[in-house]
């Protein structure tokens, strides 16, 4: 069993934003059922003793928790290179000078999209815009690397030009450009959010261009969408393998999006320790490694590489979270990948909130 | 050229695997063996013969030999951010 390299820290739900892809679960915690600065700082230890090298402070909005910047000292004083996953609408220049004092390492800014009338529908907040700008420029002036992170679709990608410009222009370092994955909300948006093949075919020509032009000055990072592959992702390097979430409740997640699927009991660091649940813990031990496959994944020749796909869109697709994912041609579900793409046509969203 | 680590990247003991990485924002890599040699020498004041030097020096190996490598290792490494000329 390998130790995890990776903590992502979902510090709460809350988020002045409303994204219609949002990767949080249906189901959002309140903030009264949110971790302490003390809960947190305690995870933080626990994984930097578990083998843990980065932390990614994400949400919701992490910037909402007002003891954020007393959260990210407790990241790195626990010795782990600290990411701040953020809308950047809350960010000011006070904020953003205590945050680099408490020791934060980068910062990651999304943005929806380059049009601002586009931006303000998908992210469904007026005059987020300017202050996404605004964030990245107090990013750069403090020193600290900027990623954008860019989640793109059938309603933004054509805007992909110019947002590898933004990228450029604000003087980011990285820009993930990052096409959908449909589970949650993005699955109940599914028909307003897929693109055609056409319009990924042109996205990755685009990026592949761009790649080579700002070779040494602009890392893209570039997630597929799977509707249009013949084979899935290797989701999260393996269920259990690298990484581990935990959730603004305190439950400990192999994935982020694993309490989607239903029957899995997930460990809770207000019980537990995160050795135990990423050791011991049933959640974790259900689809580690390769023994659970059903076939064609276990006579297959790639189970060690894409590890069956994802569970949680083989559990949302086909109700069974040990089918292999129907994003693999092999998978006898995989016509619904074809058949959603044909369906999406909708150009309404359903925004994201609390129930 | 005097390479150094560009704001975000440093190199970091992974106490857990017992071996070194390169921590950047949101990923890491494991240098192999010459690229860690490479590394540790970055201290954004020797420049790239003073690195070549060193190694030379430490390795009783041909400077021209050398310093194909080193030259080739720190362009790859700028390539990937690892590294700011």
């Amino acid at each position: 069993m390998n130790p995890p390299l990776a903590l992502l820290a979902e510090l709460t739900h809350r988020c002045p934003l409303r994204c219609p892809y949002c990767s949080n679960p249906v189901e959002l915690t309140r903030a009264s059922g949110e971790l302490t600065t003390e809960e947190w700082a305690r995870v933080f230890r626990e994984a930097a003793a578990l083998g843990c090298l980065q932390v990614h402070l994400s949400g919701g909005e992490p910037t909402v928790r007002r003891d954020i910047v007393e959260i990210t000292r407790a990241a790195h004083a626990a010795g782990l290179y600290t990411n701040l996953i953020t809308a950047g609408v809350l960010l000011d220049a006070a904020l953003m000078a205590r945050l680099v004092e408490a020791g934060l390492d980068h910062v990651q800014l999304s943005v929806q999209d380059t049009d601002p009338a586009g931006a303000e529908r998908i992210g469904g907040m007026k005059g987020a815009p300017a202050r996404k700008e605004q964030a990245a420029r107090l990013v750069t002036q403090a020193g600290l690397p900027l990623t954008l992170n860019a989640v793109v679709h059938r309603q933004n990608l054509h805007n992909l030009p110019l947002l590898i410009e933004t990228a450029l222009r604000w003087g980011a370092g990285r820009l993930e450009v990052a096409h959908v994955q449909y589970y949650g909300w993005a699955l109940m948006n599914r028909d307003a959010l897929l693109p055609t093949r056409e319009q990924l075919d042109e996205a990755t020509r685009i990026v592949d261009a761009a790649r080579v032009a700002h070779r040494g000055r602009l890392m893209i990072d570039y997630v597929v969408p799977d509707y249009h592959a013949a084979r899935p992702k290797s989701c999260m390097g393996g269920w259990g393998n690298r990484f581990l979430g935990v959730s603004p409740a305190g439950r400990v997640l192999p994935c982020h999006a694993a309490e989607s699927i239903t029957g899995l009991d997930f460990p809770n660091v207000r019980d537990t320790s995160l050795r135990a649940a990423w050791e011991d813990s049933d959640a974790f031990n259900r689809f580690r490694g390769t023994g659970w496959m059903p076939e064609p994944c276990r006579g297959c020749d790639r189970k060690e590489k894409d590890w069956g796909g994802c569970r949680c869109q083989a559990f949302a697709l086909t109700g069974d979270a040990t089918a292999t994912d129907p994003a693999c041609a092999l998978s006898p579900d995989h016509g619904m990948l074809a058949a959603a793409v044909a369906e999406a046509t909708s150009p309404d969203f359903r925004y994201r909130g609390f129930d | 050229m005097t390479p150094r680590f560009p704001r975000g990247v440093r190199l970091h003991h992974d106490q857990a695997r017992d071996r070194w990485v390169v921590m950047a924002p949101e990923r890491m890599f494991v240098p192999d063996e010459t690229a860690l040699e490479v590394l540790r020498l970055v201290d954004g004041t020797r420049d790239v013969d003073a690195i070549i030097d060193a190694l030379a020096t430490k390795f009783a190996a041909p400077r021209d030999v050398i310093a194909t490598d080193v030259r080739a290792m720190v362009d790859d490494l700028v390539a990937r951010g690892a590294l700011a000329p």
